[in-house]
């Protein structure tokens, strides 16, 4: 077997197995009251990052594109109206893609 | 110390039962809609995905075999980053697998909402992402956000995989999906999809605009990737220093 393939086999394996260790933590431990804030709390925290580097980087630098940023600047706008979500990602990508056939980058 | 809530059964995972009630109408329809739209949307940069594993150097049945398995895109991308950027294969599978490591921490949090039992365990697990984690969690009740796991799961995982292959043999240059502004899908809906716990609690608020502060003010200085696991640290804090059991917005 090739180094490449056993790369993927392990990464493959390596992100299962993280995956199936989450699922299967014993209830017991989230029992915890503090433990279970925790959990609670994860993905507000995890998904607020991605997010934000999603919206505003890319690789490791900063990267303010105008058409990505006017198009989160939407979704939030949709949010603050109250828009169902599908409203909120339509307005986000439309406006992203607009902007782009008018020209802007 | 305050008062223990007394349910042994878990949260619902909105949390807060006002969110329930002005969520209520359409209850089945919904998370099917919103799910399969997000796994359609978001599955496109599979496009990306394959393009990139394939001018890296993998084959496109490395790339496909990624897609299929490990079907976690960070880890994937950062894998066929390092390779294409000439590192070595162990350095990419170390960084790529400790990117896969916030998945574990969402199946913690998934695992009382989606309560998989017996072999239907090693299916769930697979479906264990940031997308799917955030749409199950955004629903008011467990039978919506069971419902809302595996639309999502099942939408991505097939778009997310036929757009690898197709990125793979080169469909990606017929266009770019930025071009349909698919770019912005991903970090609107995480925003949507956790904004009903923002104006539910000060914690929320405060845990989310720590972990967004701590993941960019590390952007230049950590990997790519690592910064979103460090902004973990942001829940660490907040679980800590929060009341537990007397939180803004619990149910009395």
């Amino acid at each position: 077997m090739s180094p490449a393939w056993i790369a993927v086999l392990v990464t493959a394996a390596g992100c299962y197995g993280l995956k199936l260790a989450g699922l299967t933590v014993p209830q017991r431990l989230l029992a915890n009251a503090r433990v279970r804030r925790f959990a609670e709390l994860v993905p507000v925290a995890l998904l607020a990052a991605l997010s934000a580097v999603q919206s505003a980087t890319s690789g490791q630098a900063f990267d303010l594109d105008p058409a990505r940023l006017a198009g989160m600047g939407a979704a939030v706008a949709a949010l603050l109206l109250r828009a169902p979500f599908l409203v909120v990602i339509v307005a986000a990508a439309g406006t992203a893609a607009v902007l782009r056939a008018l020209g802007v980058s | 110390m305050p008062a223990q809530t007394t349910d042994s059964e878990v949260p619902p995972p909105g949390g807060h039962p006002e969110s329930a009630t002005a969520t209520a109408p359409a209850r089945a329809a919904r998370p099917v809609r919103d799910g399969v739209s997000l796994g359609l949307a978001v599955g496109m940069s599979g496009l990306a995905f394959g393009a990139a594993a394939v001018s890296s150097g993998l084959s496109t049945w490395q790339a496909c075999a990624l897609s299929l398995l490990a079907f976690t895109g960070a880890s994937q991308f950062a894998l066929a980053g390092v390779i294409a950027s000439g590192g070595s294969l162990l350095a990419g599978t170390a960084g790529a697998i400790l990117l896969g490591s916030r998945n574990t921490l969402y199946g913690l949090r998934l695992a009382g909402v989606l309560q998989p039992r017996g072999p239907r365990r090693f299916l769930t697990a697979l479906g264990v992402i940031d997308e799917t984690t955030a749409m199950t969690l955004a629903q008011p009740d467990l039978a919506s956000s069971r419902t809302a796991f595996r639309a999502t799961f099942w939408c991505l995982y097939l778009t997310w995989n036929l757009a690898t292959l197709g990125g793979a043999l080169g469909a990606g240059r017929i266009g770019s999906p930025q071009a349909f502004g698919l770019d912005v899908v991903g970090p609107a809906a995480f925003l949507a999809l956790i904004w009903p716990r923002l104006k539910a609690g000060g914690t929320e608020r405060l845990v989310a605009l720590a972990g967004a502060a701590i993941a960019l003010g590390t952007t230049r200085v950590l990997p790519v990737g690592v910064p979103v696991i460090v902004a973990a640290t942001a829940a660490l804090a907040g679980a800590l220093a929060s009341p537990v059991a007397a939180s803004s917005g619990d149910p009395q």
